[in-house]
Order: structure tokens, then C-alpha cells, then sequence
């Protein structure tokens, strides 16, 4: 677990009324704890491996093959880390790959003369419980408002809340769920720098924590640590609307090379 | 509040005495269990083979562990979404199953078949996987060893920490909580 969605959870256990709720949040810290000093996954759910990996255009990449060489990586810390080995090869078929292979990864060239690669591991049960929606330009913010809450009502105890909520408005279908997961990447805690999507964000996370859902679904008032949106333009016809729910863990680490 | 502290087997006059939002402690010997391996005992009964393990009395856990490192019992060990067995759970409950160990919500077929057959459904925090692992003293695979995290384990836990959210009586922690918390 991130130092950002620690300090959001102490925060937040002065906004949960609920005693149970409140006990959940400290024991979610505590396991946190426990993972780091004993260097146990705080999740036995480890994830699809995601890789965002941005490749500066002046640099250049000899031999071999990166995709390749990245699905390699994959597989020795998924080994070596002990981590669970939660893919499998076929969605139809079901037969375990037994490396967490393949992953999935999301290149972009950018300027510059790096390679950044960012590795955030994804777990199933709060995947499953995200959404997207074409909506009508006509529905405008109200319309988005209301599919984000409607997702996460919908979810309720199912994607471990508290939960960080990735929302992607605008682009293509694809484009919509792609920000809503690189959303989930901006440290908790963090300002959007657009002042309008700031405003929305807090509007978004106050709605939900009226929802009633609280930590583990138990009843309380902390089912959102975050809401982080990213936009991008839109088509005249079409509004889309993409939801990536993700639990508290929000695991995410960057390196550049 | 009081943690009511349960051991394995469950009895009908153990699982009437909890109510929804009681804490409880559970020890002695429970068997994971998720989606592969629920399919294959449901296919199995489909058949009228026997199952590997008698459940009479048993709860199933929703885990699919990360690998034990050396000199650990078993890996991180928290709870997945139970929804996903709800497809298997009544034919399981039917075959003498009394207690389910896992997170989220059930669906009403289920819950049904859970006050029918007079059994719980427990919430484990989802999410405190490392914290849980310390309740497990013992871990050995039992069936389906090719699943890896999906096999079917024999664990012996220790006051392993769990929450009722669905009783023999039909109640349902999930919704009650909600409405309780929930600001119009």
C-alpha cells in the first residue's frame, strides 16, 4: 500500500461514524503494517499485471523484443515476490498460465529521451465492478454524475471499499476506460490541476459517501478514499463515460530509465 | 461489541444462535474453495460421483492464496467475492455445507438457500489478506493441486476474525448496514 492511501485512510477515520466502520479502517491500516514489516502482499489478489510504459521518441530500442522483455519481468517477480499467479490463458478456456503472464501493456512515445515504465497491479473483484456507458451529450454533467454513483451503489460491498475511483469522461469507448485507469494512477490526496474537475471530483466523492456503504460494505460513511477524472475531447454525437473502481490498495510504482 | 468465538463443525443449534452483524472468532478446520473448483464439485455431483471432502458441517472459504514463502504457513489470505460461487453455493449447501467465509453480496437464491438449510454467511475484510494469514496455523492441499490458487486447502485456523451478514433467519448484514448509514 501507497504512503498516499495510508494517510487518506487515517484521515478518513475521523469522518467514519460508524464503530465498525471505524475498527475496519484501523485494522485495514494494521494489515498494512503487517504486509510491509513481514513482507507479506497485503492482498492475496496480486493482480493483473498493468503497464503503462512511455517511450521517450529520441530513445532507442535495440534487438529482442520489449513487449516480450516486459512479460519477462512479469514472470520472475511474480516468482521471485511469491506473488499469486492469477491469469488465465484463455477467457473462455480457463487453463491458469502459471506466470501472471501475459500482461497487459498501454505504450505511448512521448518527447524526450526516457523510458518510464509504470507497473499497477489491478485486482479482479473491484475490475469486475466497473463500467462504462455511452451517454447522450444531452445528459450532460448531471448524466455523468449519476452513472458514477449508480456504478458504485451498484458495487457496494463487492470491490472492498474504501474505495479509489478512476472516472474517464469524453474520448472514444476505448479512450473513456483507458483514463479511467490512468485516473487511478494520481497519488491519493492530490489536487486535480483543472479547477472545474477538482470541484467535480469532491462533488463525486461527497454524493458517494452519503451512499451509506461504507468500509467493507458494513455500513458507514467512508466508501471513497478519492475520485480522480481525466476528460478528453468528444465526438458531437457521444458522451462516454468510463468507471475503473479499484479497493484500497490502489498499487502503483513508477521507474525511469 | 462481544466476539462469539466457533468451532468447526457448525451444528444447527451454534448457527441459529447468530444473528446478522455479530462478530465471531472461528477455529478448528475449515477448506477453501473458489470459482474452478466449485465448478468441478458441482460438475461431480451432476454426475452423482462423490465429492472430495464431506462438508457436512464444514464452512468453505472464498480464498485463493499467494504461494507460501519458505517457513510460512500459506501466503496473503484474504477473503474474494463470494457472488461468484452463488451459481454453486444452494447445491453445496444441500450436500450439508454450514458455513461460507468470504466478501460482497449474495444473491437471493442464496440467501434463501441459506435459511433453508439453516446455515451462515460470513464476511471476512477484504483486503487484509496479510493480517489473516497470521489466523492460519496449518494449510495442506486436499484437491485439485493443478488449480495452484484455486485448489481445494485444509486449513486449521485460530481465532480467524469474520462478521455475520447472512444468518439462518434471512437476514442481510449489507442491506441493513447501508440503510442505516446512508444521508437522503
Amino acid at each position: 500500500m501507497g504512503d498516499d492511501v495510508l494517510e487518506a485512510l487515517a484521515k478518513s477515520l475521523e469522518q467514519e461514524v460508524s464503530s465498525g466502520g471505524r475498527e475496519i479502517l484501523k485494522l485495514l491500516m494494521e494489515n498494512a503494517r503487517i504486509s510491509r514489516e513481514e513482507n507479506i502482499p497485503m492482498c492475496q489478489d496480486t493482480g493483473f499485471t498493468v503497464v503503462f510504459l512511455e517511450l521517450g521518441q529520441d530513445v532507442h530500442l535495440e534487438g529482442g523484443d520489449i513487449n516480450e522483455a516486459i512479460n519477462e519481468g512479469v514472470r520472475k517477480g511474480y516468482r521471485q515476490g511469491y506473488l499469486r499467479k492469477s491469469i488465465v490463458g484463455h477467457p473462455l478456456k480457463r487453463v491458469n498460465t502459471g506466470d501472471n503472464t501475459p500482461c497487459v501493456i498501454h505504450t505511448r512515445v512521448v518527447p524526450g529521451e526516457n523510458l518510464k515504465i509504470t507497473v499497477a497491479p489491478k485486482g479482479g473483484g473491484s475490475e469486475n465492478m466497473s463500467a462504462l456507458k455511452m451517454l447522450k451529450p444531452a445528459d450532460g454533467v448531471e448524466g455523468v454524475k449519476k452513472f458514477v454513483i449508480d456504478t458504485v451503489k451498484a458495487a457496494g460491498p463487492n470491490p472492498c471499499p474504501p474505495l479509489v475511483i478512476g472516472v474517464g469522461i469524453g474520448g472514444t469507448m476505448e479512450k473513456a476506460a483507458l483514463m479511467a485507469k490512468e485516473a487511478l494512477l494520481r497519488e491519493v490526496g492530490t489536487k486535480n490541476p483543472q479547477q472545474d474537475l477538482a470541484e467535480l471530483e469532491l462533488q463525486l466523492l461527497n454524493e458517494i459517501n452519503k451512499l451509506g456503504i461504507g468500509p467493507q460494505g458494513l455500513g458507514g460513511r467512508v466508501t471513497a478514499l478519492a475520485v480522480h477524472i481525466k476528460t478528453f475531447a468528444a465526438h458531437i454525437a457521444s458522451l462516454p463515460v468510463a468507471v475503473n473502481i479499484n479497493c484500497h490498495a490502489a498499487r502503483h510504482k513508477s521507474i525511469i530509465l | 461489541m462481544d466476539k462469539v468465538v466457533i468451532t468447526t463443525p457448525l451444528t444447527d443449534d451454534v448457527v441459529q444462535k447468530l444473528r446478522i452483524g455479530q462478530q465471531v472468532l472461528i477455529n478448528g478446520r475449515i477448506f477453501t474453495g473458489r470459482d474452478a473448483a466449485h465448478k468441478r464439485l458441482v460438475e461431480l455431483l451432476a454426475n452423482g460421483k462423490p465429492l472430495p471432502v464431506d462438508f457436512t458441517g464444514q464452512i468453505i472459504y472464498y480464498v485463493g492464496p499467494t504461494p507460501a514463502k519458505p517457513g510460512q504457513v500459506i501466503g496473503a489470505a484474504g477473503p474474494t467475492t463470494a457472488g461468484r460461487m452463488d451459481a454453486y453455493t444452494p447445491q453445496l449447501l444441500e450436500q450439508g455445507l454450514k458455513g461460507m467465509i468470504g466478501k460482497g453480496k449474495r444473491s437471493p437464491e442464496v440467501i434463501e438457500a441459506i435459511k433453508k438449510h439453516k446455515a451462515v454467511y460470513f464476511a471476512a475484510i477484504g483486503g487484509a489478506a496479510a493480517l489473516i494469514s497470521k489466523k492460519i496455523k496449518s494449510a495442506k492441499v486436499i484437491a485439485y493441486p493443478e488449480l495452484g490458487p484455486e485448489a481445494i486447502y485444509e486449513l486449521e485456523v485460530e481465532d480467524f476474525p469474520a462478521i455475520v451478514v447472512n444468518d439462518a433467519f434471512g437476514g442481510d448484514l449489507y442491506q441493513e448496514g447501508t440503510k442505516i448509514y446512508a444521508v437522503e
